[in-house]
């Protein structure tokens, strides 16, 4: 090891001149950089990222930008999940419940969490105002389906916290008009201490179209895993569907719809499944083989044969 | 470099060459420690005069050209380049052919072939303590329009590199230090099931003092046989294995069954 460091230090010592006259970065320049590491973190690790970005740049500043810019972002596309200081529930953090850059909506509890993104804590709570809430109608849709996912959730998700939130429409009061909810559903799962980090984020987005008495339903599900015991390993997979189904009763659309995202959901996992038992014998075998055909070693020994048949080969030009 | 080390361990690997070169630029005085320690996925490059692919690494680099290991020209052409001697570079040459074969080749007697198509390519070099270094490369592209023959993937990468060490002789015995280094991604993209990526980089030592008398070659490419077997399994089973594990957690798929049950 210590002979390969040595090796590749001579070669780049002729190189030496060249990065010394290598125009430095400018700040702007750094703090795109620090931005891209913290966004390409792995679900729950970027605060790890974080320290190790602020001790390679070595300047407050420029890391402190960065770090505003990036976690909010970050935070949002993680559907991070945040305690209310009172203990009184937690809010996720999506870009469906934010009222302001710091301000999340939490439609269950009718609160608004005021958020402090970079330590990824909930600083206070004050109630929504009624403009940041839907109306009654389509209050009674959103916490009926609320009601149904979050039974799901905690039926199937052993970390999972859900949120339905209405993204269109929310001061319609009676049938005759169009509006939109938004179920996610986010499970994470953090063991630093051994070695392992996941996520699974689910988006559904359920349109109430009244003229064709149809709900149009589009999900989106996400699953990360990270391995990283002397090594780096991850798993990053996505997939989408549609469907749809009929206007009924807030109860009894609830119902199917929580009914229909249980379908896909279930169905994406066992497909997740059968991508892990395909590789073995054929996604990892199209890299490399266990065994060569032949099933046994290679015949390092005897070596000498094979340069006699490339020359025969050569000779009838059938060699590669 | 401790935290660079840390950040790489963390960025999927599929972004490890954007994140190496954010890291080179970050830390110019560090770019030696970086480039020995973080591997990156392999280059190639076609050699004008054999017409065959090689791959380029910091061993067959000189200012911007690389040695082929085929013709050994660099390319672009340089000048007063370094040569490996004339004996290190029989068997260099030797090396690349047998490794070639190793790789994906037929003989009448039977097919012993790892990878079904990829490129590879050896490099030696003289040590400064009387032993000399070798390097050992296969790149393979399985994705559906490269190599892959069974056609699932959609994306597929495997990278390895081994680097031996090889000690003086003393006594006929030989101290052999491999360093080897598998990275690789795999994607399958479809309508009913979606994207699935995995990927991922290890890297694992071993030493072994061997008897010279089955010669150097067959010495290295039994370690380096023994160890890409190791790499791949635990990739496989371990690595593989625990992502599997953490969807697992995440969403246990005990429903799985009891969803099924009144459909049938």
């Amino acid at each position: 090891m210590r002979d390969r460091v040595r090796t590749v230090k001579k070669m780049l010592e002729e190189d030496e001149d060249f990065l010394e006259s290598e125009t430095q970065l400018t700040d702007d320049q750094k703090i795109e950089i620090a931005k891209w590491f913290l966004l390409n973190a792995p679900a729950g690790e970027i605060q790890y990222v974080a320290k190790d970005v602020r001790a390679i740049l070595k300047d407050e500043n420029i890391y402190k930008k960065a770090a505003e810019e990036s976690f909010p972002s970050y935070n949002k596309s993680h559907l991070i999940c945040l305690e209310f200081p009172n203990r009184s529930g937690d809010v996720l953090i999506t870009s469906f419940s934010e009222v302001d850059k710091d301000e999340y909506l939490d439609p269950r509890t009718a609160q608004v969490a005021r958020v402090d993104h970079v330590k990824q804590v909930c600083k206070d709570v004050r109630p929504a105002r009624d403009e940041e809430l839907p109306s009654a109608f389509v209050e009674e849709y959103r916490s009926a389906m609320d009601a149904e996912i979050m039974k799901y959730v905690s039926e199937t998700y052993p970390k999972g916290i859900s949120s339905v939130y209405c993204t269109k429409g929310k001061d319609v009061e009676e049938p005759g008009f169009d509006f939109e909810l938004v179920v996610v559903i986010s499970a994470a799962r953090h063991s630093p201490q051994n070695f392992c980090n996941g996520s699974w984020r689910s988006i559904w987005n359920i349109e109430f179209k009244d003229e064709i008495q149809s709900v149009e339903v589009r999900g989106e599900m996400q699953v990360g895993a990270h391995y990283f015991e002397e090594g780096n390993v991850q798993l990053d997979a996505k997939h989408e569907c549609k469907d749809t189904t009929l206007i009924q009763s807030p109860d009894d659309s609830a119902f199917s719809l929580v009914n229909i995202i249980r379908h896909h959901e279930t169905e994406y996992l066992a497909s997740l499944q059968t991508s892990y038992l395909k590789l073995p014998d054929t996604t990892f075998k199209d890299l490399r083989r266990k065994l060569p055909v032949t099933r046994t070693l290679f015949p390092w020994h005897n070596t000498a044969q094979f340069s006699l048949t490339r020359d025969i080969e050569k000779e009838l030009g059938i060699g590669k | 470099m401790e935290a660079a080390m840390g950040l790489m361990r963390r960025i999927p690997p599929k972004h490890t060459e954007t994140a190496l070169s954010a890291l080179l630029s970050l830390l110019p005085e560090h770019s030696s420690d970086l480039l020995s320690q973080v591997d990156q996925p392999l280059q190639v490059l076609c050699d004008m005069e054999s017409g065959k692919e090689f791959i380029l690494c910091e061993y067959n680099r000189d200012a911007d050209s690389y040695r082929s290991p085929w013709s050994n020209k660099y390319h672009p052409p340089l000048e007063d380049a370094p040569q490996p001697s004339l004996e290190l570079r029989k068997l260099e040459v030797e090396a690349n052919e047998v490794f070639a074969i190793y790789r994906d080749h037929f003989t009448d007697q039977n097919t012993v072939r790892y990878y079904e198509g990829g490129i590879s390519s050896v490099y030696m070099w003289e040590d400064e303590n009387e032993g000399f270094v070798a390097c050992f490369l296969i790149k393979k592209d399985g994705s559906k329009t490269g190599h892959g023959r069974r056609g699932y993937l959609q994306e597929g990468a495997w990278d390895a590199i081994h680097v031996i060490e090889v000690g003086p002789e003393e006594e006929e015995i030989v101290q052999y230090c491999l360093t080897s280094t598998v990275m690789l991604t795999l994607t399958t993209d479809n309508e009913s099931s979606g994207s699935f990526n995995l990927s991922g980089s290890i890297r694992r030592q071993m030493s072994m003092k061997l008897s010279v008398s089955e010669g150097h070659l067959c010495n290295m490419g039994k370690m380096i046989e023994e160890m890409e077997g190791k790499l791949r399994n635990s990739l496989d089973q371990v690595y593989f294995g625990k992502t599997n594990e953490m969807v697992c957690t995440l969403r246990p798929p005990a429903e799985l069954v009891q969803m099924k049950l009144p459909d049938t």
